[in-house]
Parts: structure tokens; sequence; C-alpha cells
């Protein structure tokens, strides 16, 4: 038994030493330096151990900008995707002819680049001198006045980061969901059919709990991808975040990092660690949800 | 609720390379099962009887031909109208609900004037579940049933609703030995206390046979033979339906008749044959055989089952299609008088049948 021990621990080694130096070694690193009052870059040195940190970057105006533009980002585009996810997957599941095609169709975002999706959302939303964008054009055959989307009212510009958020993050969800509807047993249907259980019926109260463990796992997952939310930002924003009040809790830790403003370590530590506060909390809530609605 | 099916037929497209050929699944189906019988729709798989139930429930449209139930012509209703209870081979209770609530599942599907109380649903799913002894069993899920307490389920969800007709697909292929042998009784009971008419799908003959009121065998999406076990079984009218029924299998010979008695390569196993000279298939009943040290059969003994209650004689000849089975009740004395080598056999007449060597159709002397 002691022997069979010693070959397991063998094996995890190469794994173990990896992730020790390059993740659990800087997480803890982060957690102190997060501690450390007044640090100084060039000469690596700190005046004390605190709070002063966390007190400094949640009275920040940017910091507090980045978390509400964080959370917004989260609480619209999370459910609105994995939603609309759904309603595609179905769709997707019920067609035969051209399934293979629109199944392409949809999935396309996912192996484009980030900043070449942002460069044609721009060519959608942005107004230049020349033109103002094909979506002002749509909305000015209804009468409407053209609207600045990039560098506009913040609503505007926050819709336009959560229509390119929702659009980038959906086709690995619609990819999942499909198969996750394939996989549901047919007889069930059948045997709904048979007891006339109309669509909607059959709907919430079969394929929805079939599949809850996938959208739960979307659900979690896409959780914490947007509470990571940065490249997004940049290819619609550029990198000046914080002058254009789109900052995210991500571009804040790097812009205390390397940015223009950059060179607080501390400060971006403390960030770092209330992000991940933040992130444990929503994932433990949802798996205290999960533990009462998922089935299996 | 009699069920009449009318040149029901059901073909199936090729797809993809295989575009030019149609399957016939079902063809040219006519029968008619009385109110309140139990019929056994059997056959080997692939042979179409789980498309004819599909048909029968409404999952599948027939392609050609019309099913009635009574006088109601129901070819183009909707499953959910035909009034049909259906019990699929793995059952399909939905993993997620509980017992009472997979059992109520059905009646919670029911819209305008059929709406019922809650107190009346709750009534008829403990109803159901009397009927199939499940009521101890109401709150647990199915993942924490036996595969025969999963079964009752699924039959008292069929049945909650009332149905007119119940259909059972395969219901006891996923049960082991000895449950099957229970189940396929309490089926029996619950359609007899219930006196529903009840179609059930197998290929399992001894289950059909053990417990149906009717047999419809198939083979190739074609009825051979429908009549009670006992008749089809006394009586059938081809080599399929000779050897799909009985085990062991019936035994078959090629043999030959000679003025006007019945050869089996050199031995004249049976006389009195009223047919002009001909070539046939000879099927022999494993009871059919009688150890005798005098019989006219000779057999090479290969060995000897002792099963308890009869003894089974595995033997071959070279005329013989397969193996030879003889099945004789064990204080069958000549046995002991067998060599070590060849085993003798005479012959019951009634339980010979002879077959056209190409049509494989009954031939009666």
């Amino acid at each position: 038994m002691k022997r069979h021990n010693i070959t397991g621990w063998i094996y995890l080694l190469p794994a173990i030493l990896f992730l020790g130096a390059f993740m659990v070694y800087p997480l803890i690193d982060v957690f102190i330096y997060s501690f450390e009052e007044g640090y100084n870059f060039t000469s690596q040195t700190f005046g004390g151990i605190g709070f002063y940190n966390y007190s400094y970057i949640l009275r920040d105006p940017y910091f507090l900008q980045a978390i509400k533009n964080t959370f917004i980002l989260v609480i619209i585009t999370v459910p609105v995707s994995t939603g609309l996810a759904l309603l595609i997957s179905l769709g997707l599941s019920s067609i035969k002819k051209l399934k293979k095609f629109y199944q392409t169709v949809y999935f396309l975002p996912y192996v484009t680049n980030t900043l070449a999706v942002g460069l044609v959302f721009m060519i959608l939303f942005k107004k230049t001198a020349y033109s103002d964008g094909l979506i002002n054009m749509l909305i000015g055959m209804f009468g409407a006045e053209p609207i600045d989307f990039i560098d506009g009212p913040y609503w505007a510009k926050m819709l336009v980061l959560c229509i390119y958020t929702v659009w980038v993050v959906m086709p690995f969800k619609i990819l999942v969901l499909t198969s996750a509807l394939a996989s549901v047993d047919e007889n069930y249907y059948k045997a709904a059919k048979v007891d006339g259980t109309s669509k909607l019926r059959i709907f919430t109260k079969i394929t929805v709990p079939m599949i809850s463990p996938i959208i739960f796992y979307l659900v979690v997952t896409g959780f914490i991808g947007a509470f990571k939310a940065y490249s997004d930002v940049v290819a619609l924003f550029g990198t000046d975040l914080n002058a254009a009040e789109m900052n995210t809790i991500v571009g804040y830790i790097y812009d205390m990092l390397y940015g223009n403003s950059g060179g607080y370590p501390s400060y971006a530590s403390a960030a770092a660690i209330i992000l991940f506060i933040i992130v444990l909390t929503i994932t433990v809530i949802n798996l205290m949800i999960s533990k009462k609605h998922i089935y299996y | 609720m009699k069920v009449v099916l009318k040149n029901l037929t059901k073909k199936f497209p090729g797809a993809g390379r295989n575009k030019n050929d149609s399957v016939i699944a079902v063809n040219n189906f006519n029968f008619e099962i009385p109110d309140g019988k139990l019929v056994g729709l059997l056959g080997p798989s692939g042979c179409g009887k789980s498309t004819a139930l599909n048909m029968i429930c409404g999952l599948l449209k027939p392609t050609e031909g019309k099913i009635f139930f009574g006088d109601e012509d129901v070819t183009n209703t909707e499953p959910e109208d035909r009034g049909v209870g259906m019990v699929f081979q793995n059952y399909a209770l939905y993993p997620h609900l509980n017992v009472r609530q997979n059992i109520l599942f059905p009646l919670q599907n029911f819209k305008g004037k059929d709406k019922l109380s809650k107190e009346e649903m709750l009534k008829r799913t403990d109803e159901a579940a009397r009927l199939v002894q499940i009521e101890s069993l109401m709150d647990r899920k199915p993942s924490e049933l036996s595969g025969g307490q999963q079964q009752r389920v699924a039959i008292a969800r069929a049945l909650v609703k009332r149905p007119k007709v119940l259909l059972l697909d395969e219901p006891l292929s996923n049960l082991d030995a000895r449950l099957r042998l229970q189940t396929r009784e309490k089926i029996r009971n619950i359609q007899t206390a219930t006196g529903i008419t009840t179609i059930f799908v197998t290929h399992d003959q001894e289950e059909a046979m053990s417990i149906c009121d009717v047999i419809v065998v198939m083979n190739h999406g074609i009825i051979q033979q429908i009549g009670k076990p006992q008749e089809v079984y006394d009586n059938p009218l081809n080599l399929f339906v000779a050897k799909f029924l009985g085990t062991p299998p019936v035994n078959v010979f090629k043999g030959k008749i000679r003025n006007g008695s019945l050869y089996i390569g050199e031995a004249n196993v049976l006389g009195g044959i009223s047919m002009p000279d001909r070539d046939v298939y000879i099927g022999i009943r494993p009871e059919g055989f009688l150890a005798d040290k005098d019989g006219p059969l000779e057999c090479s003994l290969e060995r000897i089952q002792i099963m308890g209650r009869d003894v089974t004689v595995v033997a071959s000849h070279k005329e013989a299609v397969d193996t030879v089975r003889a099945v004789m009740a064990s204080d069958n004395d000549l046995l002991g008088e067998k060599s070590d080598k060849y085993i003798r056999f005479s012959i019951k007449p009634k339980k010979v049948y002879l077959f056209d060597r190409k049509s494989e159709e009954r031939l009666k002397f």
C-alpha cells in the first residue's frame, strides 16, 4: 500500500512542481503583496503591513467604475448568452436540412480572433468622419438620430460591449448544448408524446432538467469568464479604458501593473484578491443553488 | 376496445448510399385484436414488430393501410388523442422525478374539460400504484429502484390515464431470468384485472406463449401465423413458425416420401403417408422422440443433459440440418439400453411436420 503511495506521488511530481512554481507560489505571493503597504517597485521594499492597499483601491473611482462595468457585463451577458444559446441549440437540433451549415455558421466566432471580431464591430458601430457605421445607418432608416457607440454615451458603449461579449461566448455554449440535447434519450420524448405533453412542458419538465448539469456548467464558467473580461474591451475601446469609463477589474489590475498609471503591484494584487473573492463567492452561491435544482 | 389493422404497411426509405433500397418493415398486416385480450407480437429482431407497435401507438405513420380502434379510424390521429398507454423497452422513466411525479406526469397533461383536480390526480396515481404494488416506493427516484420495480412504475404510468389500449415494447428484456418469470405473470394479472386490450412485443417465444391469449408470429415484416399459442405450436403453418416456437427448437431433417412412407436417409421412420413421392423437410419436435432400441432412426450420440425433470439427448444425424435434440422424461427406461456411440429413436407421428423443400410451407399428410 505504502509503495503504491510513493509511485503515485512520483507520477504527480512534475505537475506538482510546475503548478507549485507557476500557480501556487504566485498566488501566495499576490496575497502577500496585497498587504504590503507603499511597495517600491525598483527597490523592492515596502513600508508596512496592513489593509491600506484595499482601502485605497476601494476608494479609487476607477476601480469602482471597473467593478460596476464588470458586474453589469456579467449580469447581462451570462443569462442572455446562455438563454440565446439554448434557443439556437433547440432550433439546430430540430432541423434536418442545412443543419451542418448552420452549425458551422454559429461556430465561426469561436475560431475567429478576438481583435478581428473587434474590428468588425468597429465597422458596425463606430462613428467616423466618413460614416456613422452600419448600425447607425439601420437605425437612421427608422428616423432615429445616429448614436456614437464607441465614444458616445455610457449606455451605448455598454450595449456594444454586451452584444460583443454575447456574440463571442455563444458559439462554445451552442456547441456544448447541441451535444447535450442530442444525448437526451429519445424515448423520453416519445413517452411524453404518447402522454400528450405540450411542447412547452416537454421543454421545461424534461429537456431542461435533463441537460441541467450542462447548463449549470455553462453558467458557472460563463460567470468566471465574464468576470475576467479584458481583451474584448480592449478590442472595442482601445487601451485607455479608464478614460473611456469602460475598464474592467482585470483591466484595472493590468493598468496598475503595466499601464500608464502602472507600477503598483500592491494595488494590483489587492484588486486581484478582491476579484478572486468575488468569483469564489459567486461560484459557491451557484453550487448551493445547483444542489437544489440539478438532478443527478 | 378492439384494434383492427387493415393492409398496414410501413416502408422506410433508404438513406445515404442506400438511397434506392427502401426497407419494408411491415408488409400488409391484416388482423383484428379482440377487445380485452392480451396479444403478443412475436418474431426475431428486425422483423418489424416494434414498427408495428409504434404505428398502433401513433409514433410512426403508416405508409399504407388503416388502423381502427373500435370503429374509429385512428390512422391519422396523434398518439395523445388515441388513448394509448405505452411502456418502453428501457421504461423511459424521467430520472429527475420521483415515482409519484412520474406516474402523475400523464395526468398533468390533461387540458380543458378533461383536467383533473389535484385530489383526483393523486387518487388515480395511488390507484395505479396499488395495482402494480409499488405504493411503498412513491418517493424514490427511478435510479433507486430495481429493474423490476422500474418496470412496474412504467406500467403504472401507462395505466394511470386509463388507456383504451396498452402497448408494451419488449417489457421484460431488461430483467434477469427469475424476475422475468415473475413480471410476466404480473403483467398477465394486471391485464386480467383491468381488462385493457394489451399488445405486447417480444422476441422471446416462451414469454409470448406463456401469457398471451393470441400470438402473432412475424418474420421479415410479414405475418406468418396468428392464433392461440398452443394452436400455433401444435399446428405451425410453415417451417419458420415451427422453428421459432418451442425450446429446444424443432429438429429439421432432410427427408423424402417414397411409396407412402417417410424416409430420413435410408431409415423408414413413418408409414401411412398419403402423398406422392417427393423430397421434404421433416420437422420433429424434441418431445416427439422416444428412445427405443428397435426404433428406425439411428443417431450418433453426443451427450445426455440431465435437467432433473427431463433429459435432453443431444445427438447428430447426417440428414439433420442442425444438432438433434430430443427431450424425454428422465424415467425413460430405454435410455439405459443405448450404446455409447449410437441411440435409436422411434417417432411420435403427432409431433412430425412435413414442409415443402422450396416454399417451406407445411404439407398435410
